[in-house]
């Protein structure tokens, strides 16, 4: 062991910024987050006693809501490529843009949740209700994180602390807003496009056994 | 630069209660974690106590039985949550930066707010006791027991808030262990130079931030069926699976006992070598051992449910992995013993109880093997036999471990020596103490005690072994009073302890005792192992400051108990929400504002309180980004 003098205190082991390897770390943590709560949703599939289950997700509108929240994660590339080119108005455009678009997305899920009650699917009607509205709402809760924290990148640009120097910042952010649209790609294929193709494998299922048992008589 | 957004100054000052009260300051948050960790272990205790007496004789009545399942669900809590993870924390948050050559942790605010989250949300699920309401489900909680139909009373809405509460502050201390560990190591530290207990802090940190969330999750679904009317684990209503909870908690469950273990084991791999004074055997194979131990820790909870009729194949996977957990453990005992064989031993206290707990885990470890095999669990389930195998563990284990923490790192923390001849007398009446109170148990279990009941019959032949067992507990007891008096007579007079009292290896002995606040006047630079050992000609005396002064440090900061006080009363507010709902909402709404302000205080806080003046004098010593 000796002592050197004049080694840099902020200096990293890695070479990553702290701030981003505890992004990182915190997103690790999430996949439990997510991982326990899309479990047990997919334990619960098929076994709520009453009430409507999976034949009510509509994958024409989830598609385009799916698709707006992919389109957000685009712009949300843009944006950094902007602001680490020093090009402030392309990189408040597009963070706006990226807000906007996980706004409109919180918007088709308020818009489903709102339709799925209409229908009589609350928190409290069944296994479903309880599993699917709890693990979308937690994921709504997260976009609604990742848009508060878009305009707040925004509003402090304006005030000088946001720029170039510190494009970090926005990489962060950008790190877990494509966290929050992949886990929604999980979702969607795990919860809705299956949960959908086995609904309608079920209806088909159903018909056939009501036609056999017809044929019978 | 803004100055500090809002009403509250940045504090600068370090001295007094306030000091403590915004302190980021590693080594006094560690304190911190260990002095508040001690009051639980007295509270966890007398709630011990109150059980072996109720338990000493047959046909006892001097508690009920309601008032009896209140005090196991809350020494189980206490011990597990309150205590041996905040004492593990204590060493970390003391320890570890000190050994790989940092000055603080890496984000040394959410180290703050880790440490008040676990204060406030210990303090919010103990106010039950003035509500008349101790939660009273045992500390696995296991539902449907605990949702609405079963138990009335707000005590279980206290358990899951304040275990939610300090479960948001231990895994924000699991991410900034992870980032402290990585990313902070001295030049020349690498991995496999780390300590022992470092590299077990790492480990424990990964195994906190993968196995929180589960628990996390579970306890939320418990807090919606029971507040907003889901149905999770409604049985009866909407056929929800029984074994859901048990699941979701077990996978957080099994991790967590490595949580609770894994730093006593650190701790005693850095022990050993100290007072063998030759190396740790096999350092490679100790520190792959602890990792694998973390990797099939996630693998092995069903172990915990063998009883509930999970089908043969998913049983007999369980056992297997079971089994191969033993594996890495044992590697690691022998490691011990071949450290100490052949060494030119040492026989001072911290030695007797690493070597205490050596001995004790391993018998805790063993009758946790008996357990790997199914039809030995199926018989020992639920009886006085699994209370003396994870006792063995836990207190054995965890509390011999980190009691010979205490003893080998006192001197750095405080500057002076505990006293050998009362530390020894602890020693053997803790030993003692133990054993009378914990190994009779398993002949209890054996003879089918089981376990949670309040109280027995005279003919049933246990009432002579309980009486024992109780005298022991009392004698832990008494071994606690002298580790009391212990510490409080050396704060005061015990020996000065100077640098490096014991002639040990590593980095937190290279500075003076206890450390100045920023650790090290010139960061060391690394070349083995044992820094200490290897070239001890050029680490007698640390380096004088360099001739700019003092290193900057981090200023104090309001804003993680800001924060932690309002994550902590919006939890308050949904139990007020239960009697009153607008005075409810109103709190919530009150207590979510001062914690989002604190968060935004927060982000836009410079590092440091004097940084404007000097900006103004030296621009170009401004550092590069600070936010």
């Amino acid at each position: 062991m000796q002592y050197v003098t004049g080694i840099d205190d902020h200096r990293t082991s890695t070479g990553l910024d702290n701030r981003k390897l505890l992004m990182w770390a915190f997103l690790g943590s999430d996949v439990m987050f997510f991982g326990t709560l899309i479990g047990t949703h997919l334990i619960y599939r098929n076994r709520s006693l009453s009430g409507p289950q999976e034949e009510i997700l509509s994958i024409p509108i989830t598609t385009v809501s799916t698709f707006v929240l992919l389109m957000s994660s685009l712009a949300m590339v843009l944006a950094l490529a902007a602001i680490q080119r020093g090009n402030m108005g392309g990189f408040r455009f597009w963070t706006v843009v990226v807000a906007v678009f996980g706004s409109i997305f919180i918007g088709f899920q308020m818009f489903e949740f709102a339709e799925f009650a209409h229908l009589g699917l609350t928190p409290r009607t069944n296994l479903f209700g309880s599993t699917f509205l709890v693990m979308t709402g937690f994921h709504g809760a997260h976009v609604t994180v990742g848009i508060l924290w878009m305009w707040s990148l925004v509003f402090a640009s304006f005030k000088g602390k946001i720029h170039q120097g510190n494009a970090l910042q926005v990489e962060i952010a950008g790190l877990y807003w494509h966290f929050v649209d992949i886990v929604w790609i999980v979702i969607f294929g795990v919860v809705y496009l299956i949960g959908a193709y086995g609904a309608e494998n079920r209806a088909l299922e159903s018909v056939e056994h009501a036609a056999r048992a017809a044929s019978l008589i | 630069m803004a100055a500090n957004i809002g009403i509250l100054r940045r504090p600068v000052s370090t001295a007094g209660v306030w000091g403590w009260i915004t302190t980021v300051d590693h080594k006094r948050i560690g304190i911190l974690y260990g002095v508040t960790a001690f009051v639980f272990f007295l509270i966890g205790g007398i709630e011990a106590l109150l059980m072996r007496v109720q338990l000493a004789q047959p046909d006892s009545e001097f508690v009920d039985a309601g008032t009896f399942n209140a005090l196991f669900t809350m020494h189980g809590t206490t011990m597990v949550f309150m205590v041996v993870m905040p004492a593990g924390a204590a060493f970390f948050n003391f320890l570890v930066p000190l050994m790989i050559g940092a000055r603080d942790v890496a984000f040394p605010r959410l180290n703050a707010l880790s440490y008040w989250l676990f204060l406030f949300g210990a303090i919010l699920m103990n106010f039950s006791f003035f509500k008349a309401a101790f939660p009273d489900v045992g500390w696995f909680g296991y539902a449907p027991l605990t949702t609405t139909p079963y138990t009335l009373s707000s005590s279980t809405d206290y358990w899951v808030l304040g275990l939610q509460v300090m479960g948001i502050g231990t895994t924000a201390a699991g991410f900034n262990f992870v980032i402290t560990i990585l990313n902070l190591r001295a030049p020349g530290m690498t991995l496999m130079r780390m300590p022992l207990f470092t590299w077990m802090t790492l480990i424990v940190s990964f195994l906190i931030i993968f196995a929180f969330p589960p628990l996390t999750i579970a306890l939320t679904l418990l807090l919606f069926d029971r507040f907003f009317g889901t149905n999770f684990f409604d049985t009866v209503g909407a056929g929800a699976d029984p074994l859901l909870w048990q699941h979701l908690f077990w996978i957080f469950g099994h991790p967590e006992v490595y949580i609770l273990i894994l730093p006593a084991m650190g701790i005693v791999s850095d022990i050993l070598p100290t007072f063998s004074r030759k190396p740790l055997f096999g350092y490679t194979t100790v520190v792959f051992a602890g990792a694998v131990i973390a990797f099939l820790g996630f693998g092995v909870w069903a172990h915990h449910m063998f009883t509930t009729g999970l089908g043969a194949w998913a049983t007999a996977a369980f056992a297997g992995a079971t089994m191969a957990i033993g594996v890495p453990t044992g590697v690691k005992i022998f490691n011990w013993l071949a450290t100490l064989w052949g060494g030119s031993l040492q026989f001072k206290t911290p030695l007797l109880f690493a070597l205490g707990f050596i001995s004790m885990f391993m018998l805790g470890g063993l009758s946790g093997v008996m357990h790997a095999a199914v039809p030995v669990d199926t018989q020992q389930q639920d009886t006085y036999f699994i209370v003396a195998h994870f006792h063995y563990v836990l207190f054995g284990g965890s509390i011999f471990g980190l009691t010979a923490g205490i003893y080998y790192w006192f001197p750095k923390m405080t500057g002076r020596m505990l006293s050998e001849r009362l530390g020894k007398v602890h020693f053997w009446v803790m030993l003692i103490g133990f054993n009378m109170a914990f190994m009779p148990m398993h002949v209890l279990g054996v003879l089918g005690m089981p376990r949670r009941i309040y109280t027995y019959s005279a003919d049933q032949n246990w009432a002579g072994l309980n009486l024992f067992v109780s005298v022991g507990a009392f004698v832990i007891a008494v071994s606690i009073l002298l580790l009391i008096i212990n510490v409080l007579r050396s704060v005061r007079k015990g020996e000065k302890a100077g640098m490096n009292p014991w002639a040990a290896s590593t980095l937190e002995w290279a500075i003076p005792s206890p450390p100045p606040h920023y650790n090290f006047a010139v960061i060391p630079t690394v070349r083995s192992l044992h820094p200490l050992w290897d070239e001890e000609a050029n680490a007698v005396e640390p380096p004088p400051l360099p001739a700019h002064g003092e290193p900057h440090m981090p200023s104090p900061s309001y804003w993680p108990i800001v924060v932690a006080f309002g994550v902590t009363m919006v939890c308050g507010g949904l139990l007020i929400w239960q009697a009153s709902t607008w005075l409810g909402l109103a709190v919530i709404a009150v207590s979510g504002f001062i914690g989002m302000r604190g968060v935004y205080g927060w982000v836009f806080e410079p590092v440091a309180a004097e940084e404007h003046a000097e900006h103004a004098e030296h621009p170009e010593r401004a550092p590069a980004h600070h936010a």
